[in-house]
């Protein structure tokens, strides 16, 4: 075979410093170019709320929040990310207290094997944020990226329109 | 038992764990000097390895050891060939596409994934063959054939009754190949502890059939091997089977003496078991009356070379209805494949599709009302074997969904309704699965503080266990939720079945309350001897035990706390294990069966074809529900995905490479939000006091079984076209 001997990754390209606003707290990193948002949460910082359930954007289930938009973070490389402030599943609770969403999944069972659920909840969180969504329909098609193997999906639409009316309410 | 929990809506109680993120999966636990594992996966269908050079790999810094067929330890389970006849690396042979054929372990998941790329294969190649349509002719009856026709018995002359019938259906109904695809990819991190043991953290629906499969496998000693599955993210069948990663990811973890993970990718997750292809005949007799007068159902599934993959399609019709003649037959043919695998409501959904769909087409031949047949043929026994039913409210259930779904105003003819370019139908069928329970095992643990702690190895694949099981154990003590905590997924602890089948309820719940039953014995026994207590004299079923206290029943006022009878008795704890099975006589005496009654409107555009379902109603007659609200979402979770083998599932495979093509969530279509609509789940009142003392019978499954069939027969309400080729994609709609 006259394929040139393969070089190590560590010598394709070295580490470069990032830091993240990483659910509050500055955070200083050093990243290979090719680690993913996804792969740095769950294999480097041992945050593995965040889930992955295909690594090709195709499921939904790797969603965080990137300066408040929703964002696969598996198809998101760590290094793009520099100075941005992410908020992932761990960071959505104060203290104790759990963010409405949170509660609201809980109440309405809107999960089952839980698997999809943290990415469900950050998708539904910038769902919220994004004023997009007025009826069920556009709730339906706006967390259609979210998958859920278990078919919690009537019971996901149900929790976030009680989130969207308490919200509404309030701001009333 | 007093009821304050069993019965109640009760929040999930790992619901907080799941909504933040603590909730740990087989791949979560990065547990010290951990190393990765990548498969490389054979790119033909069958043949032999000529070559395989991993060179190029191995000399990646970082990468610790590629392992292949030529220098993995020999293990005796190689030579043998009894069951489990597929491990991986066993061989240069190849029999299927995607076999696990060299594992790269590294030091991070990133280089583990590159150099897999750069182990290089070649391939003898043999003739494969992938298309169970081209096997017809070499179908055979199945080696290990429990599941499936023969245990079940044919009935009077089938073929002389149907010719001569006045009314007869007969049509083949077919449907595809699916793969489970849990949310969570199968993963195991086998953590080594430096003495030769190892705890794989697993992705199973059974975590001692996980451990007994690593005893038998690596002859590991009991004690030197734990399977903790504490979170499953789904699996509807898939985890039933150890799966490659974790024979490899131990293998690997064994050699190295070092924790290895591996996890399978999305695509490598249409590797391992799938529900299987199916063709099937059905040929229905009926008098003008819309009697049966027969039924012959005869199936065919695709199996691999390794082992005969059976199931049940064949064995439901003469459980459900009253027909004197009855003829099955279940055959199995070969392709280069994997092995099947038990697929949410194996054999059920399958079966029941086609049945379920050619009482429709009967209806329509006999000009009968769809819902007016099953009525007229409704089993007041099970005809296999000729035995009453411990419980059947399959009448309630018609009767319920036809009510709130508003059957009575269905204008039969096909195309009668429409809104704008929409066309509409409502079609309705039945649903049926085993309420069947297993032997297991559980342990109660009260502390003097007041506090329980169960724990079974069962699992919770998001089924509901956790909560059930606490709400089961809080009742018996009558302790508050918070005060019990229910343990699984950990093959250290008392044995229980794997999780599947729908028994877990109705198998691990009677062990959980014999335990506690018997903790309540010696409490009760304490509780007596305390002086003043008023319960000296008191026997068990005189006193409640509500609220952390013992009292009687009569006069609440006398009793005394637990932690009160835990003091007096200078008592740290009380530990019971108990074991609990069904009645040996049982089975035998009675035919035990959960029920539904299913009714859907599509609406299918008059263009494009495209149909979406609108609503679906789904009646369900399941015994005792202990949580209405974690059941519900089992029987939803099973409609929806009675949705997608409707119209979206299919895993298409290429005939020419022998490959699956729709190996992605891109190409392999779930059902995704907007396709579910409107879901209502009626839990018809159901007592059952023979099944087991819960009189609880399962959930699990029932919500997909007949699913499939109402939507196909709305579709031909809708369009008057009748599609009997799942799933029912627009192109088959209007062709
Ligand atoms: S893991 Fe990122 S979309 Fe599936
Ligand atoms: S809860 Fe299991 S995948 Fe959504």
């Amino acid at each position: 075979m006259n394929e040139p001997a393969p070089r190590a990754l560590t010598t394709l390209a070295s580490k470069t410093a990032i830091t993240l606003t990483l659910n509050g707290s500055d955070t200083q990193l050093e990243v290979e170019p090719w680690t993913t948002l996804l792969d740095l949460l769950r294999e480097r910082l041992d945050m593995t709320g965040t889930k992955k359930g295909c690594d090709h954007g195709q499921c939904g289930a790797c969603t965080v929040l990137v300066n408040g938009k929703r964002v696969l973070s598996c198809l998101t490389l760590a290094i793009m990310q520099d100075g941005a402030a992410i908020t992932t599943i761990e960071g959505l609770c104060t203290g104790d207290t759990l963010h409405a969403m949170q509660q609201a999944f809980i109440e309405h069972d809107a999960l089952q094997c839980g698997y999809c659920t943290p990415g469900q909840i950050c998708s539904a969180v910038a769902l919220i944020a994004e004023g997009k969504a007025r009826t069920r329909d556009d709730i339906r098609e706006l967390m259609s990226g979210n998958l859920c193997r278990c078919g919690a999906y009537p019971n996901i639409i149900a929790a976030i329109e009680q989130v969207m009316q308490r919200a509404e309410q309030q701001s009333r | 038992m007093t009821s304050s929990y069993i019965g109640q809506p009760l929040n999930r109680v790992d619901g907080r764990a799941k909504v933040t993120g603590e909730a740990k999966y087989a791949a979560e636990y990065n547990v010290h000097g951990l190393a990765h594992g990548f498969i490389v996966s054979s790119t033909i269908a069958r043949g032999r390895i000529v070559r395989i050079d991993s060179g190029r790999a191995a000399s990646v810094p970082g990468v610790l050891r590629v392992f292949t067929h030529e220098n993995r330890e020999h293990l005796p389970s190689y030579d043998r060939d009894d069951e489990h006849s597929f491990l991986p690396l066993r061989d240069a042979k190849i029999h299927f596409s995607g076999q696990p054929i060299a594992l790269v372990v590294a030091e991070t998941s990133e280089l583990a994934r590159y150099a897999a790329s750069l182990v290089q294969v070649e391939y003898s190649h043999e003739p494969h063959v992938m298309d169970l349509n081209t096997r017809r002719g070499e179908a055979y009856d199945p080696k290990e054939d429990e599941d499936s026709a023969s245990s079940t018995k044919d009935r009077g002359d089938a073929q002389s009754a149907f010719t001569h019938a006045a009314v007869r259906h007969e049509a083949e109904y077919t449907h595809p190949c699916e793969h489970h695809n849990p949310m969570e990819m199968h993963a195991t991190t086998a953590a080594w502890h430096g003495d030769g043991k190892i705890t794989a953290y697993e992705k199973t629906q059974g975590a001692p059939r996980s451990q007994k499969y690593l005893m038998k496998v690596f002859g590991f000693k009991k004690d030197e091997v734990r399977v903790i599955a504490s979170y499953v993210g789904g699996a509807f069948g898939s985890g039933l089977r150890a799966e490659h990663q974790l024979f490899l990811s131990v293998l690997a973890a064994r050699e190295l003496a070092r924790s290895v993970r591996v996890t399978l990718t999305r695509q490598q997750m249409f590797t391992i078991g799938y529900r299987p292809w199916s063709i099937q005949r059905l040929k229905l007799g009926a008098g003008a009356d819309g009697a049966l007068h027969a039924i012959g159902h005869d199936a065919l599934t695709n199996t691999s070379r390794l082992e005969d993959y059976t199931e049940n399609d064949v064995g439901w019709s003469a459980a459900l209805y009253n027909c004197p003649n009855i003829k099955r037959s279940y055959k199995v043919a070969q392709i280069d494949c994997y092995t099947p695998a038990d697929m949410r409501a194996p054999g059920g959904a399958t079966g029941m599709y086609a049945i379920e769909s050619a009482m429709d087409e009967l209806a329509y031949a006999a000009g009968i009302d769809p819902l007016e047949l099953r009525l007229k043929n409704y089993s007041e026994k099970d005809l296999n074997e000729d035995k009453p039913f411990s419980s059947k409210q399959l009448r309630e259930c018609f009767r319920q969904g036809a009510q709130r779904f508003g059957w009575a105003k269905r204008n039969p003819a096909p195309r009668s309704m429409r809104e704008g370019n929409e066309l509409i139908g409502w079609g309705m069928a039945t649903g049926i699965w085993e309420a069947m329970r297993l032997k297991a095992s559980a342990r109660a643990v009260l502390t003097y503080d007041g506090k329980l702690d169960v724990a079974s190895a069962t699992t919770d694949i998001g089924t509901g266990t956790y909560t059930i099981m606490t709400q089961i154990a809080a009742d018996t003590l009558g302790l508050r939720i918070a005060d019990v905590t229910f343990r699984l997924g950990d093959s250290t602890l008392p044995p229980a079945p794997i999780q599947g089948g729908s028994f877990t309820a109705a198998s691990v719940g009677p062990a959980v309350k014999a335990a506690c039953d018997a903790v309540r014995e010696k409490l009760f026994k304490l509780a007596r001897n305390v002086p003043d207590s008023g319960l000296a004299n008191a026997k068990i079923e005189d006193v409640a035990f509500v609220d952390g206290r013992i009292a009687l029943a009569r006069d609440p006022s006398l009793g005394v706390t637990i932690v009160g009878a835990m003091r007096y008795g200078n008592l740290k704890q009380i530990e019971e294990v108990a074991k609990a099975e069904l009645a040996e006589d049982l089975e035998k005496r009675y035919a035990m069966y959960v029920h539904s009654a299913i009714f859907a409107e599509v609406r299918v555009d008059a263009d494009f074809g495209s149909v979406r379902v609108a609503r679906v109603v789904n009646a369900v007659a399941a015994g005792r529900i202990l949580n209405p609200k974690t059941a519900r979402s089992q029987v939803l979770g099973g409609v929806v995905m009675g949705i997608g083998m409707a119209l979206h599932e299919e895993t298409l495979a290429d005939h020419d490479l022998g490959r699956f093509m729709t190996h992605n969530f891109a190409d392999y279509h779930i059902p995704v939000n907007a396709d579910v609509q409107d879901i209502d789940v009626i839990f018809v009142d159901e007592r059952d006091d023979i099944i087991n003392p819960l009189g609880v019978k399962g959930v699990g499954e029932i919500g997909i079984v007949g699913t499939a069939a109402a939507i196909a027969n709305a579709v031909f309400h809708a369009t008057g076209k009748r599609v009997r080729d799942l799933p029912i994609t627009l192109d088959k709609v209007f062709t």
